[in-house]
């Protein structure tokens, strides 16, 4: 296919990042390329200016503090994840980042990409928000944070605005999580996927794929029936398309909500 | 550095160095078929889903029509045509015609590199990691079964009735 024509550019620095994206309008952030290049293919959104963060080694890597807190590159791929010893301190993310397309879109596809672009059906959206995750994001006034249920705005918006990058992922030290998912394949694409994490006092559960942004749903406990009733009183309104009808999205959130607490509970004894 | 529609760029192709100028917003793949001439990487479905423009960079798997040529730049490609050599079909390839794992051949040149991949890294995959390793590879005709036993018999395995 060929794109609209386009300007790139491969900024020395996040720095440099940011001024080009902050100076020009039509100017968008290029990380692993795998829903960008697609949209401009499809010409949904045509950048003047693509700015390369590839090559940016400030974004790349993992960090494991001495508390067991996770500082994660944007930049950091799928297959990053996987195969980090570090993240092996939250097995979570390595055991869902696993599950996300196949293996060429998990060797370039980046965990900054996956929660910048927000598309409501993507596996790090809810894993995120239900590990109390928070993002940084630097602009050219400076640096700033966000927890992470506050950073999904909309289907493809978030905190992180125009002219601004999101650098870095932290997730704290915990293990007690869960992530429960029917996807149309044996990997992929998620008709409802629900994370869930009982660090930090009651369940954080975390319903993906029925809204606009991931919905944190905060049940009174771990039992099964208190996670059913909290997701239905939660009065999801998903999408009806052909993988399957709002109805049956509606009944997959409460019977996924209750694996993924249950997966949690056993990861917490 | 300054925005530009267009750089030369420097790749090394199946041990061959090139440079060329491209536009910004030539994708790979098309850099490699049109430019390059080297047609054995397809076009399936021109949205990262089938798998057909698979090649290796700088040692990584990926859809090469999900990256722009200009991204290349400096890197280290191999592509189908960089498999076997004089003539001469690899391991691997020889496999894929003894165990009947192409019929109309589309998806083969992306099918040789993500297995290629796999055995790098795994030199006796079990036929879930062979399976899984070539999921995001797309094939029509074949049905994957008999795939999956030329990856098996490539890598000196047993080949699964
Ligand atoms: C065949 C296929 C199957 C897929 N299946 C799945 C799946 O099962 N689950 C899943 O979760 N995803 C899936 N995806 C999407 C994939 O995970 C993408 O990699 C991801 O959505 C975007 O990450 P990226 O690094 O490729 O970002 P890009 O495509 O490069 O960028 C996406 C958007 O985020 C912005 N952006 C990127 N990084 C930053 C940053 N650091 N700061 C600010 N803005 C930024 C970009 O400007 C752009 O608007 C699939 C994609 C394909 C092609
Ligand atoms: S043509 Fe690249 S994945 Fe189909
Ligand atoms: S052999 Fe025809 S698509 Fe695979």
């Amino acid at each position: 296919m060929l794109l609209r024509e386009v300007e790139y550019a491969r900024p020395a620095s996040v720095g440099d990042a940011v001024r080009l994206l902050a100076e020009r309008d039509g100017a968008r952030a290029l990380a692993g390329g795998q829903t960008l290049v697609n949209v401009m293919k499809a010409r949904a959104a045509s950048p003047d200016v693509v700015v390369d963060l590839n090559g940016l080694e400030e974004l790349k890597g993992i960090e494991l503090g001495p508390d067991g807190t996770l500082e994660i590159g944007a930049m950091t791929t799928y297959t990053e994840i996987v195969e980090s010893a570090e993240a092996r301190a939250r097995p979570i993310l390595g055991e869902v980042c696993a599950q996300i397309a196949d293996v060429q879109v998990r060797n370039r596809g980046t965990i900054g990409g996956n929660v910048c672009s927000n598309d409501p059906t993507n596996h790090l959206p809810p894993l995120v928000v239900a590990l109390g995750g928070t993002m940084t994001i630097r602009g050219t006034g400076g640096e700033r944070t966000v927890p992470a249920e506050e950073f999904f705005l909309g289907v493809y918006m978030t905190a992180a605005g125009p002219g601004e990058l999101l650098t870095t992922v932290t997730i704290p030290a915990g293990k007690a999580d869960g992530f429960a998912s029917l996807p149309i394949g044996r990997d992929g694409t998620c008709i409802v996927n629900v994370a869930a994490s009982l660090d930090g006092g009651a369940p954080r559960v975390v319903v993906g794929c029925v809204d606009a942004v991931p919905v944190l749903v905060r049940p009174e406990s771990a039992e099964d029936d208190a996670v059913r009733g909290a997701v239905r009183a939660a009065g999801l309104q998903p999408p009806d398309d052909v993988h399957a009808p709002a109805e049956y999205r509606r009944h997959l959130a409460e019977v996924l909500a209750v694996r993924a607490v249950r997966a949690a509970k056993e990861r917490a004894s | 550095m300054t925005p530009e529609t267009a750089r030369t760029i420097a790749v090394d192709v199946n041990g061959v160095s090139y440079e060329r100028e491209v536009e910004a917003r030539k994708l790979l793949i098309h850099f490699l078929r049109d430019d390059l001439d080297l047609t054995g990487s397809h076009v399936g479905c021109d949205t990262g889903n089938c798998g057909a423009c698979s090649v290796l960079l700088d040692g990584v798997l990926l859809k090469s029509c999900m990256l722009l040529a200009v991204q290349a730049d400096g890197t280290s490609i191999r592509t189908v045509e960089g498999l076997g050599s004089d003539g001469e079909l690899d391991a691997l390839q020889q496999a894929f015609a003894d165990h009947h794992a192409l019929q109309c051949g589309y998806c083969t040149p992306g099918m040789l590199m993500s297995a290629s991949w796999l055995l790098e890294r795994n030199p006796r995959p079990s036929e879930e990691e062979i399976r899984r390793a070539i999921q995001g590879n797309i094939c029509r005709c074949t049905g994957y079964v008999n795939i999956v036993r030329a990856v098996q018999a490539a890598s000196g395995q047993e080949v699964s009735e």
